[in-house]
């Protein structure tokens, strides 16, 4: 008799655990030719704001690890990504209908973009900070610091590498992150979120919420303890990019808009600047 | 565990049961041979010297001696692996084989740091939380930078310089090793190193380490030898770039010898720092900087704190509380891991710290040290202290490289800041006050690479290093250590 395998029940990641979703919805899956995969977590509002307050619990303590500390944690993420190259390649083909060696590419390519941001840690304050020479008798420097909270919209089309792509600039600069994973292709989302919680990532650093964005988007958008929104995930949607963009200026929050990104370049630096806020001391110099 | 000692109500010191590091970690070869394109190989000449354990005088290994033949052979190596390998490689890819060698090095800590204190007697609390997990550091740094050459140096297409003869010196061996290798390697450089000729071991296990991370063979050559094959890599025509800690006077004759070459050149040499203490600083946390700058590593530190400036109002009570704090220090055993001070490196770096400590009383000063047993076997100095010191005495002036500190006194900042430049070094220097304007104000004033304020011996990848003056030129550590690799 042939052995009939064990399936694996995709649920959110929320504060270092993974829960179904609070409302017991979940939602169909399928690959690119419309084959069943499994019932994904239907994320509700309710699973938005417990996330954010997870992600919020858990900033003031990653964003007071040394720069050195969150680097060797990232670098740790792409070391234990490396090891579930297999299993996230298989998934990332059923999700995104490409070959096996192109999905084993984007893989590599994900392992070797969280590479990437791991050593931007400790450096990018020499790149974007400095001291700044006033014409006073004072020492002013001016230091990049994490702006908070991120509410993130992973994009729709890459599922591994695309969503490493957001949410590793963020982490990395201390940043806490709730995002919201491509919605027809969320698995592979909540297997990174499996790597997260097995690589020294803190929980509640990075939440996952799966599911349609109706309900979730809006919530990140209008929550008033978000600090940024990354609405990537929401190309190809520009009225409700729009009403979210609105959403997220009751408490002014940082909006990174929609744009076509190219997953496969270089990415530099400007998905982690515009999660840093700029802080500048003056000190006195004198006897 | 352990026993329990009665416990002395009336004695101020506490007696300290023996916490002996065990040896077993350490798979001690009797020889080693050069490691030139990936291989353990024997010199060609066939020549060797021994390395012992400063602590106890015992031979720990047999060590080859690399002359021109030898040197000539490894630069090759490093141009072959520099030409066909390093070079065209990316810098993502690179970045990952220096990746791999701070990860092994973090998994071998214990190893390295109990190898590091055999050879050169430093106490393995310092070569356990100092040495190797700085070492490793600053090739998790450098790793990072590999792929990251153009944002360093915006407007610029930052290329390598070929091949780096690198010579590094016996008072930090593995983390000397990682300041000079890691920006070289992560800027697409090869190396052909020479460590110390008293602390060749860990540079050896080193280049086991490039083996388990498949570095390929050539980017890192290690040749063992004293001044003669420092001298020959140097020399050596086909080296781009040379890179040098170690003493002032060996930092000249280099600096000459690379004179009407294409060669570039940093160098890291002596210091004669002064730790200035103002009289509202911190007394007990000054206390603790003063002794930490002079007596970590037995003092064997360039950028040791080893002249005090103390204002003279509060002198008195500075120093009696540096004597009181000074008792305390438990000189012995470096493997013993509540040891403070450990051995003295050599029996040459011994006679040079007695004869200047002798030149020092000669003077006039007046020289103090704490009552300590040192043990028979082994080279061992006390930590001292002399008071009564003037800016004219030798030991004001010159480096010492020993637990030695002179002690001066000032009246105004003014006259601290003059004393503290009076020096033809600039590597360091130490700012004790509460008042930040004070320290801000010092700091701007002093002609020295490094200012630690309200702290001392403070050292981090990110952080760069390096002197004004006779301290040498160039910077190691942060985005400013890549320049010294790149055209």
């Amino acid at each position: 008799m042939t052995r009939i395998d064990v399936r694996k029940t995709y649920k959110l990641a929320i504060g270092g655990a993974f829960p179904r979703s609070e409302s017991g919805r979940s939602y169909e899956v399928t690959d690119a030719s419309g084959g069943f995969l499994a019932n994904a977590a239907h994320a509700s509002r309710k699973d938005a704001r417990d996330a954010v307050v997870a992600a919020r619990k858990a900033f003031p303590g990653w964003s007071a690890r040394t720069a050195y500390n969150r680097g060797q944690v990232v670098y740790r993420v792409a070391e234990v990504l490396e090891g579930r190259r297999a299993q996230l390649a298989e998934e990332v083909q059923r999700a995104e209908g490409a070959t096996r060696r192109v999905s084993e590419g984007l893989v590599d390519a994900a392992v070797d973009r969280l590479v990437w941001y791991a050593g931007w840690a400790d450096k990018l304050a020499q790149v974007v900070g400095g001291t700044n020479p006033v014409a006073a008798p004072y020492f002013d420097f001016s230091v990049p610091e994490p702006t908070g909270v991120v509410g993130v919209l992973a994009p729709q089309e890459s599922s591994l590498l695309g969503l490493v792509s957001v949410v590793a600039p963020a982490v990395v600069t201390g940043n806490t992150v709730v995002v919201a994973a491509s919605v027809r292709r969320p698995l592979p989302a909540v297997t990174f979120a499996e790597v997260l919680a097995t690589s020294d990532v803190p929980g509640g650093v990075v939440n996952v919420l799966t599911g349609l964005l109706t309900d979730t988007a809006p919530t990140l958008a209008s929550h008033l303890d978000v600090n940024a929104l990354d609405l990537t995930g929401a190309l190809g949607d520009p009225d409700g990019a729009t009403a979210l963009e609105a959403d997220a200026a009751e408490n002014l929050k940082r909006v990174r808009r929609p744009a076509q990104d190219d997953w496969a370049t270089d990415p530099g630096l400007d998905r982690m600047t515009w999660l840093l806020e700029t802080k500048t001391v003056w000190h006195p110099i004198g006897t | 565990m352990g026993g329990t000692a009665p416990l002395d109500r009336t004695s101020p010191v506490f007696d300290y049961a023996p916490a002996p590091e065990s040896r077993s970690v350490v798979d001690l070869r009797s020889s080693y041979g050069l490691f030139i394109d990936g291989q353990f190989v024997e010199p060609v000449a066939g020549g060797s010297f021994k390395t012992i354990s400063p602590a106890t005088e015992e031979v720990l290994a047999e060590v080859a001696e690399a002359d021109e033949a030898d040197v000539d052979l490894a630069v090759r190596a490093a141009r072959r692996a520099y030409t066909r390998t390093w070079s065209r490689m990316s810098g993502r890819e690179r970045g990952k084989y220096l990746f791999r060698i701070a990860r092994i090095l973090q998994e071998r800590s214990r190893e390295l740091a109990v190898l590091e204190t055999l050879d050169n007697g430093k106490p393995i609390r310092e070569s356990r939380d100092v040495d190797v997990p700085l070492a490793a550091a600053h090739f998790f740094y450098y790793a990072g930078w590999a792929d990251k050459l153009r944002y360093a140096f915006p407007g610029r297409d930052p290329r390598p310089l070929g091949v780096a003869g690198q010579v590094i010196p016996w008072n930090f061996p593995l983390l000397m090793l990682a300041w000079k290798i890691a920006p070289a390697l992560a800027c697409g450089n090869t190396v052909v190193l020479k460590p110390a000729e008293t602390t060749p071991l860990s540079a050896l296990l080193f280049a086991e380490i490039c083996r388990q991370a498949d570095l390929p063979p050539g980017v890192v050559n290690i040749v063992t030898g004293a001044g003669d094959t420092g001298r020959a890599v140097v020399a050596h025509p086909d080296v781009d770039k040379v890179a040098f800690t170690g003493s002032t006077d060996v930092g000249r004759q280099i600096a000459r010898a690379v004179a009407g070459t294409e060669k570039r050149l940093t160098l890291e040499l002596g210091g004669k720092a002064a730790n200035i203490v103002f009289d509202d600083a911190p007394v007990d946390q000054a206390v603790e900087g003063i002794v930490d700058g002079i007596f970590f590593n037995q003092g064997h530190v360039c950028c040791a704190g080893s002249r005090l400036l103390v204002q003279e109002s509060v002198a008195d009570e500075v120093l009696e509380r540096l004597k009181r704090r000074m008792s305390t220090l438990r000189v012995g055993d470096p493997m013993d891991k509540n040891t403070d001070v450990g051995a003295i490196n050599s029996a040459e770096q011994l006679a040079k710290i007695r004869e200047l400590s002798d030149i020092g009383e000669q003077e006039g000063a007046d020289r103090w040290s704490p009552p300590c047993d040192l043990p028979s076997q082994g080279f061992w100095f006390p930590p001292t202290v002399f008071t009564g010191v003037s800016q004219a005495h030798r030991i004001a002036r010159e480096e010492i490289f020993g637990p030695v500190l002179s002690v001066l006194t000032f009246r105004t900042p003014a006259e601290a800041v003059e004393k503290a430049n009076n020096t033809p070094y600039g590597l360091s220097a130490g700012v004790w006050s509460d008042k930040g304007s004070r320290i801000l104000w010092t700091a701007d004033r002093l002609r020295a690479g490094v200012v630690w304020a309200n702290t001392f011996n403070k050292l981090d990848p990110t952080s760069p290093f390096g002197g004004y003056k006779e301290s040498g030129y160039g910077r190691e550590g942060g985005r400013h250590g890549l320049e010294g690799y790149l055209r």
